[in-house]
């Protein structure tokens, strides 16, 4: 089972920012996408869940997505988005409960204060959101979209978690949660794919990572094989030097100066 | 998933608070009609009403008349009027996602004054063929015209392949209701001094026009209206999230703006054309209703139906009581009572932001 994204082209007004994209995750995988500012990831995350007008075609767990019914989809795959807005002022635990309905996993009680407890939010429930720190609605969003999918496989398919930077306003400490939480999904047999910007932490976590440079996908593979001082440098426009840990078999990514 | 039995759910969360509230503003309904049912310029009083029934007596005529024809299809217009507003108060400030939105935001007042407004200053020009089929009900129906078309123009202009853009709709309202108050503004210049009487009484609003006819003739399509817009709960909360999010947990959010706006369009349509122009409650209503027992559209839009109801009926009460045995016109009553208490939130908010 797979979410395969095949020759995912995007306009904005008269400039291509996506020009044929094909993208294949795999349930079980975290996959991540790297690349500069403006180089596509959210648009392709967003013609995935289908809020970007696109041409090309995605197919989720073997089907097309087109023609099926909102509440189908959200039933498949939840989506986390990049930043998060309120227009009312609901409680931590309405939000996270908004996920739920009836008919997929979410709407068993008591899923929306395990999905909060998940992501170190426990006695938050009844909080006003909107007097949360930026990390803290970040993480509460976050636990919505586990609520939402909380089982990683139901009826013998794979669900789908698709992240948009979710680690971004995130100290490092709750950047290294949020990543175990996509890693524990995966390796329960759900698919991840998350828009990052930490090459490293995309490193440790992913098992796959797809590099966007101008709208297109440069490479995918394995973080060894993908994260290359020419790829990278490639990609970024800037001087990058890849070593590995010592500890693990896992690459990582100094900066150096540009005139060095 | 063993773990799940562990944690209970908060035992009182707000929205069954919100639902148990039901109760209370249904306790309130009551109330507000047995006080509109006994309060005018004949003196009916419950007890004397409740003395005669239980001795079997029969009430006079003129009591008969004065509660039957009268009171009694003024009460239920007053609550299907009170009602349609504050429930499309409550929705269009859900879709719009802005709580200052108010029922006119779809273009139904604009186009609703000006289509009583034609009807007022231009309808003596009609063949007479023409007034026969709609009788003494033209200005109602003109104004219910006026609200539909304005609102469909709308909805065409801010929809582009099948989305509806609901900021175009906001700006593109503003355009129709200043184009819509230039065309009223050379009525009025032309119009006569009992037209423009008529016009002014009409913009205030009033119920005392109440008749069966006008409660049949509303009440159909705004109960219709009512019961869509009351479907709407969990699609509203999730679009406080943003439309984006909203689609990701599974609502057909261009649907749902059809139903809302189709369901305002109609409710407010068909309140404004019996009762005229009556402010506030739109506003009002649903902003107290999410300061006692919070912002759940599950359970705000029926509780926006029963307050709003509730309120337009003591409202009108008081227009008839204040200078008995003449009548204000009921728009004036809630501007009064109204404007204070929105001003007071909008104080209330702000002292919230900046301590």
């Amino acid at each position: 089972m797979s979410l395969h994204a095949t020759g995912i082209r995007v306009r904005y007004g008269h400039r291509d920012a996506l020009r044929g994209v094909t993208l294949h995750a795999r349930a079980g995988e975290v996959m991540a996408i790297v690349g500069p500012n403006g180089s596509g990831k959210s648009t392709l995350l967003g013609a995935i869940t289908g809020t970007v007008p696109h041409e090309g075609r995605v197919m989720l767990n073997g089907r097309d997505v087109i023609g099926q019914k909102p509440w189908a989809l959200a039933a498949q795959r939840a989506v986390l988005p990049q930043t998060s807005q309120l227009a009312f002022p609901f409680s931590v635990i309405e939000i996270v409960r908004m996920g739920l309905q009836s008919g997929t996993a979410g709407d068993r009680p008591g899923v929306a204060l395990h999905a909060l407890r998940r992501v170190g939010l426990d006695g938050y429930a009844d909080r006003p959101f909107q007097d949360l720190s930026g990390g803290e609605a970040q993480r509460v969003m976050l636990a919505r979209v586990l609520a939402q999918v909380w089982a990683p496989v139901a009826h013998g398919q794979p669900r789908w978690l698709l992240l948009d930077e979710p680690v971004a306003s995130l100290d490092i400490a709750h950047q290294l949660q949020v990543m175990q939480i996509a890693r524990d999904f995966a390796d329960a047999g759900g698919g991840v794919i998350a828009v990052m910007h930490d090459l490293n932490l995309s490193a440790l976590f992913a098992d796959r990572i797809a590099v966007l440079a101008d709208g297109q996908c440069i490479a995918t593979g394995t973080p060894r094989e993908v994260l290359t001082d020419a790829m990278l440098s490639r990609a970024y426009g800037c001087t990058l030097r890849v070593s590995a840990l010592p500890t693990a078999d896992v690459p990582f990514i100094l900066p150096h100066a540009a005139t060095a | 998933m063993a773990m799940i039995s562990e944690l209970q759910a908060p035992p009182r969360d707000r929205l069954s608070r919100a639902r148990t509230l039901h109760w209370a503003l249904v306790g309130l309904l009551a109330v507000c009609s047995l006080a509109s049912l006994q309060v005018g310029a004949t003196d009916i009083t419950l007890t004397t009403l409740l003395g005669k029934l239980a001795t079997g007596e029969t009430l006079g005529r003129m009591e008969r008349v004065v509660l039957l024809d009268i009171r009694l299809p003024r009460l239920a217009l007053g609550a299907l009027v009170g009602a349609a507003l504050a429930v499309s108060g409550a929705a269009m400030q859900g879709l719009f996602r802005n709580p200052l939105a108010d029922p006119g935001i779809v273009g139904v007042g604009a186009g609703a004054g000006l289509g009583a407004i034609l009807a007022i200053v231009l309808g003596a020009l009609l063949p007479a063929w023409a007034v026969g089929t709609v009788g003494n009900q033209l200005v109602p129906v003109a104004a219910f015209l006026g609200g539909w078309g304005s609102t469909i123009l709308l909805y065409r202009v801010s929809t582009r392949g099948g989305r509806t853009s609901v900021a175009t709709m906001l700006l593109a309202g503003i355009a129709l209701g200043a184009l819509a108050g230039a065309l009223s503004g050379i009525l009025v210049y032309i119009a006569d001094d009992t037209q423009l009487r008529d016009l002014t009484f009409w913009g205030l609003g009033s119920l005392a026009g109440a008749s069966w006819a006008k409660v049949l003739a509303a009440g159909p399509l705004i109960a219709l209206s009512l019961g869509a817009a009351l479907m709407l709960g969990r699609g509203l909360n999730g679009l406080a999230l943003g439309e984006a999010t909203a689609a990701h947990i599974g609502i057909d959010v261009q649907r749902m703006k059809n139903i809302a706006i189709l369901a305002v369009a109609g409710a407010t349509g068909a309140a404004v054309a019996v009762s005229g122009g009556i402010g506030f409650i739109g506003i009002v209503v649903p902003h107290l209703l999410r300061l006692a027992s919070g912002p759940d559209h599950r359970a705000l839009l029926l509780n926006s139906a029963l307050l709003g109801a509730s309120l337009l009926i003591l409202a009108d009460v008081i227009a008839r009581v204040v200078i008995a045995p003449a009548e204000l016109p009921i728009g004036i009553v809630t501007a009064v009572l109204g404007a204070p208490v929105f001003l007071w939130i909008l104080l209330r908010r702000r002292g919230l932001v900046d301590t």
